[in-house]
């Protein structure tokens, strides 16, 4: 490790940073702007100027950026010499000359990196009297608010969003003191990401809109380290509450997982948790049909009751679900039974989970984490439309195709974080990205080759790559595709570290199952295969592990429900309203005397219940999820539930004590029932190391979630008393409601907020880690549940009789349904929050131009679906399933119709299924539903 | 070619794509096509810039980073000639704000703004390149140097706001 010299002290440094990165791993305070952990230097800023000296002898030295300066064993620096840090007040105060003084009124005051660099170089008196310089802001959507003449032109915006996420339409406007940052003309942010800006620009441009609109600073928030219940990536996140509302969700770092950065449906999609539809109290439906309020106490006695088996008598069932944490859905499964416990997947779907937890289970390939999906050098995407169904990875991806840049530069020794110059440097060179998919997707313009598919034929792709490694041959294969499976098959193998990503999102077991098939041959041939199979939901894999393969499936339910088997049926956070066409659940829901409903937003299952009660959100209460990679993460409550609100765990302990079942008389807390489940459950035993007990103590202290200068605890309840309530006590966790404690050094998985003295803003961070972008000092959050299969035996699960040949033509006149995923309208509880509501559009169902101009019907118009009904004979009769918007879509592939998956109107129709379409009539063209966010939002509700 | 043709003539999309056919890539003709562009209409509408930045395949917001960034390629309409008067550190010290005066005197215009009759807009400019013959300004295509308010009265004298030249 080089040695260098700071300010006459040596130091041992790591090789190939800057001097930045060393000063900051070192833990000296060296103020800049425009580097990212992430994103690298650019040099633009000026602010982390250090002087440098030629040799001992050398008593002048020269100015340089630390950032753009590679650490050089026996390289002598300056931090504090007057002359840096004389420069670094200057440029500060040269930035400070337009910078508005709004701090009071801005929503970056309190944790912004402008204020702490200020401060940090001692510029405090302002010299400059003439006008400052002032922008017209932008609308830019729901999300995000602009503030332009805040801007340092540091350039982190453009570089996130452009560079680094993809997005085209932010740049960098005119030039010089009037540069400025937005779109081209007002409306939405289009990047998926683009709410990373808010943490990513060091000063209160881009901040947070919905924050604002109930605005609360930082150091008032309490937070804790949460999950986010968005898709299965499972991110990192820090909720922050004032006032029994979730204010905001900001990044929590996790170096494995998320690093620096959320999508904006995890962003901005967690305050559902404030929505009108959250339920309160528990509710019974009474003769009249209508629900009275009841208090927890009784609640409970009535679910005691209804879950009574006498004598056999009471058949009662449970249906959990795969956004419910695993303790939920254990304890549920052990008050029915086994035998008795959906795992609350719609039938489709079902099979889906299992097998992709069978072929991550069975794979010899590595199951790989973000952070090892961004070191992938070769990428083969089978069938998953990953912006729209597991956005994180999508944003890693563009990182990992960027290796081969990488690459480029190692070979003229430049130091990864030269940002600019391997930019320049590769061009459009990318390590190869191949997608085989059903319709085109927001990564097409980074693949090397894409083409669109019916999943059938993307299995056949995939089936005959795995071939070609394995050295068969593919002849039967269309002769366009055997060209395209060559190409895919040279680079995979001609890669240090291939990665195959598929998942359950094209619907379809051959197409996940030839992605493994291809990881598999890759092993046999290479050291290092990945594999990564996208799921649903928050804990879809969770809930795999948790029922084995073959629990009862809905359908199975409803056979026992309908043979007047079951008396009493309890559901767990599960709308099956998702998870079925309407009919079949109305009949399952009217099949049985008492359906018990626990949820937290009202639902269409919830109405339908007898007893409903009120289950406390993700930010109410702790549970564990296990992510697509098999990770088991612990999040913990932000705030204490309100009124009748429980944790769902809470709800069936107690009914199960109360009705002094055995099972439970030895579980008492939280961590016992996540130690019963590990130890009842070998696939999920190794979920007590998701996170420590609620016996851990930092240094003998709890955990604070509220900052040291959080304020107003008496004064937030004045206007209902004066006295100040004692603090909740927090019994399951070693996190305290309060601000005493200590948040240092401890665990990642129990870091609730980020703060250093000095360091308000995020940027605080690299206090918390072990060197600058590097782990958490206490170790990464999580724990991993599926590790590589040693030996490279077939699984069963991965060998079906794979066929090249093409299935026999559909029939003329039917479209296959292909499920088309939106980041934002196709997750159930994110809608829910106002601001992705704004940006939810109405069902649609896409198709070609060239068969919309067959059927008769242009973008914008109506299309009826209907299901050729089998039982009629000769004549063809149908049953409509769905009416939708049409939308014009020319890269769908050939004989596929794209619906838009969990958006209104879209309920009834199956993936897979075969339809016949035909034109509506006095088809109304819906107008999206869209709340006006605000006064300038003129171009903001305008999606069609 | 382009479906766009509207918003871009044939002549213009001829001279494009002859620049296009010398760069590696089509955004390396960006900055030639605003030059066309606005050769042909004076100044770069959104309408222009859209089919410019769909004809090269580039994003609106990225092309209108380049438009923006030069001083010489106008998002607003300009008059039928432009004046743009020196400011920067030479000319300063030679009088150019006292200039200014007069020509927003004279022509009844302030910076980045044009007559009444579409003649002129005023436009502040970071160094000609003739500091020698400080203070300059170009009006049109011509380089007027050591202007005083003498010869800026003559130079405008018919002007007037609205007036004929
Ligand atoms: S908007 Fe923010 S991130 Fe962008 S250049 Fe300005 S200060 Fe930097
Ligand atoms: S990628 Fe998934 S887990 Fe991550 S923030 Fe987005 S929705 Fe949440
Ligand atoms: S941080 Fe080094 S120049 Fe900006
Ligand atoms: S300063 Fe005016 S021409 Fe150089």
């Amino acid at each position: 490790m080089p040695v260098i010299h700071i300010d006459g002290q040596e130091y041992e440094v790591e090789a190939g940073q800057n001097i930045l990165q060393a000063c900051l791993s070192l833990g000296l305070d060296l103020p800049y702007f425009c580097w990212h952990p992430a994103m690298g230097s650019i040099g633009a800023c000026r602010q982390c100027a250090v002087v440098q000296y030629l040799n001992p002898e050398d008593n002048r030295g020269r100015i340089v950026m630390g950032c753009m300066t590679p650490v050089m064993d026996g390289a002598i620096f300056s931090l504090n010499g007057d002359k840096a840090s004389e420069f670094r007040r200057t440029i500060v105060e040269s930035l400070m000359l337009n910078h508005p003084h709004d701090c009071p009124v801005c929503a970056e005051g309190g944790e912004c990196h402008l204020q702490d660099m200020t401060v940090m170089v001692g510029h405090r008196d302002r010299q400059y009297r003439g006008k400052k310089n002032t922008h017209r802001n932008q609308y830019l959507g729901p999300l995000i608010h602009h503030e332009m003449n805040r801007c340092i032109t540091c350039y982190r915006c453009t570089r996130f969003y452009n560079d680094y996420a993809g997005g085209t339409d932010l740049a960098a406007m005119a030039a010089h003191d009037h540069t400025y940052f937005g779109r081209h003309e007002e409306g939405v942010l289009q990047s998926e990401f683009a709410g990373n800006l808010v943490e990513v620009c060091p000063t209160g441009v881009f901040t947070d809109k919905s924050l604002m609109k109930g605005y609360t600073r930082k150091w008032d928030l309490q937070s804790a380290p949460s999950v986010c219940t968005g898709c299965a990536v499972g991110c990192n996140t820090l909720p922050g509450e004032r006032y029994g509302k979730l204010k905001r969700v900001h990044n929590r770092f996790n170096a494995e997982v998320n690093g620096y950065f959320l999508c904006d449906r995890g962003r901005f999609g967690a305050a559902f948790v404030n929505s009108e539809k959250s339920l309160e109290y528990p509710g019974l439906r009474g003769e009249d049909g209508r629900f009275n309020a009841l208090d927890h106490h009784s609640a409970l006695m009535h679910m005691v009751h209804a879950c009574h088996a006498e004598e056999g008598k009471n058949k009662v069932a449970g249906i959990g679900s795969p956004r419910a944490s695993v303790e939920a859905n254990y304890l549920l499964r052990l008050l029915v039974g086994a035998e008795n416990f959906a795992p609350g997947f719609s039938d489709r779907e079902q099979p889906l989970i299992e097998l992709a937890l069978a072929l991550q289970q069975d794979s010899p390939a590595l199951i790989p984490d973000i952070q090892t999906i961004e070191s992938a050098d070769a990428i083969l995407i089978l069938g998953e439309d990953l912006t729209n169904t597991a956005p994180r990875i999508a944003l890693a991806l563009r990182q990992s195709v960027r290796n081969k840049a990488y690459e480029l530069a190692a070979e003229l020794r430049l130091e990864a974080w030269q940002d600019a110059a391997i930019r320049n440097l590769a061009q459009d060179q990318r390590s190869p990205l191949f997608i085989a998919s059903v319709a085109d997707s927001r990564l097409d313009d980074i693949a090397e080759d894409r083409v669109a598919l019916a999943p059938d034929d993307i299995a056949r792709l995939g089936f005959a790559v795995a071939k070609l490694i394995g050295g068969e041959n593919i002849s039967e294969l269309e002769p366009e595709l055997q060209a395209r499976a060559q190409a895919i098959a040279t680079a995979l193998q001609n890669a240090q570290r291939p990665l195959i990503i598929s998942g359950t999102g094209c619907g379809n077991a051959a197409v996940m199952q030839a992605a493994a098939q291809i990881a598999q041959a890759l092993c046999q041939a290479h050291n290092r295969a990945m594999l990564a199979l996208a799921v649903p939901e928050a804990n879809s894999l969770g809930q795999a592990m948790l029922t084995g393969p073959g629990a009862q499936s809905l359908a199975q339910l409803s056979k026992r429900a309908a043979a007047g088997k079951l008396d009493t049926l309890i559901i767990l956070e599960n709308d099956l309203y998702r998870r079925g066409p309407k009919a079949s659940i109305d009949a399952l829901l009217a099949n049985v005397a008492n359906v018990i409903v626990l949820d937290t937003l009202d639902n269409a299952t919830l109405s339908a219940s007898s007893l409903a009660l009120p289950a406390a959100s993700f930010a109410e209460s702790e549970g564990t999820l296990v992510s697509m990679e098999g990770r088991a993460q612990r999040y913990y409550p932000v705030f204490v539930p309100r009124q009748e609100r429980r944790a769902s765990w809470i709800w069936l302990l107690a009914v199960m004590k109360e009705s002094e079942r055995e099972e439970v008389s030895e579980l008492h807390s939280f961590d016992d029932i996540t130690r019963a489940c590990a130890s009842d459950i070998p696939a999920l035993s190794g979920i007590t190391g998701a996170a420590p007990d609620a016996h851990f103590r930092n240094a003998g202290l709890k955990i604070p979630r509220q900052t040291h200068r959080y304020s107003g605890r008496t004064a937030m309840r004045a206007d209902v008393s004066v006295h100040e309530p004692k603090q909740p006590v927090d019994e399951e966790s070693p996190l305290a409601f309060s601000m005493e404690g200590l948040n240092r050094s401890q665990p990642g998985s129990l870091l609730p907020f980020v703060w250093a003295p000095g360091w308000n803003s995020n940027q605080s961070l690299h206090k918390f880690q072990s060197e600058v972008g590097g782990h958490l000092k206490g170790g990464t959050a999580g724990a991993r549940l599926l590790l590589p299969a040693t030996g490279t035996s077939a699984s069963t699960a991965t060998q079906p009789d794979a066929t090249l040949a093409p299935s026999a033509p559909q029939q003329p006149g039917q479209w296959q349904m292909v499920p088309r995923y939106k980041i934002f309208g196709s997750d159930e509880l994110s809608v829910h929050s106002p601001a992705i509501a704004e940006l939810v559009d109405p069902g649609f169902i896409e198709i070609s131009s060239d068969d919309a101009r067959a059927l008769g019907v242009n973008d914008g118009e109506g299309l009826v679906l209907n299901k050729p009904d089998n039982a009629s004979q000769g004549e063809l009769l149908t049953i409509a399933v769905a009416t939708l918007e049409v939308r014009l879509n020319d890269s769908i592939a050939v004989g596929c119709a794209g619906y838009s998956v969990g958006l209104a109107g879209t309920e009834d129709i199956i993936a897979a299924d075969k339809l016949v379409l035909s034109k509506a009539d006095n088809w109304k063209r819906h107008k999206p539903q869209i709340i006006g966010s605000d006064g300038g939002g003129s171009t903001g509700g305008d999606h069609v | 070619m382009s479906e766009l043709i509207p918003a871009l003539s044939e002549a213009e999309i001829a001279a494009i794509d002859a620049e296009l056919s010398h760069v590696p890539v089509p955004a390396g003709a960006a900055i030639d096509a605003l030059k066309i562009v606005q050769a042909h209409r004076g100044w770069i509408s959104d309408e222009s810039l859209n089919a410019i930045a769909k004809h090269l395949g580039m994003s609106a917001a990225e092309l209108d980073g380049i438009a923006t960034f030069y001083t010489l390629i106008f998002r607003r309409p300009v008059g039928e000639k432009v004046i743009l008067l020196c400011n920067s550190v030479t000319c300063w010290m030679k009088g150019c704000d006292a200039l200014q005066q007069t020509i927003t005197e004279q022509l009844g215009i302030g910076m980045g703004e044009t007559t009444t009759d579409n003649k002129y807009t005023l436009l502040p400019m970071t160094c000609l390149g003739a500091c020698d013959k400080a203070p300059v300004m170009m009006v049109g295509d011509d380089l007027h140097e050591e202007i005083t308010a003498q010869s800026l009265q003559a130079l405008f004298s018919n002007a007037g706001s609205g007036g004929e030249t």
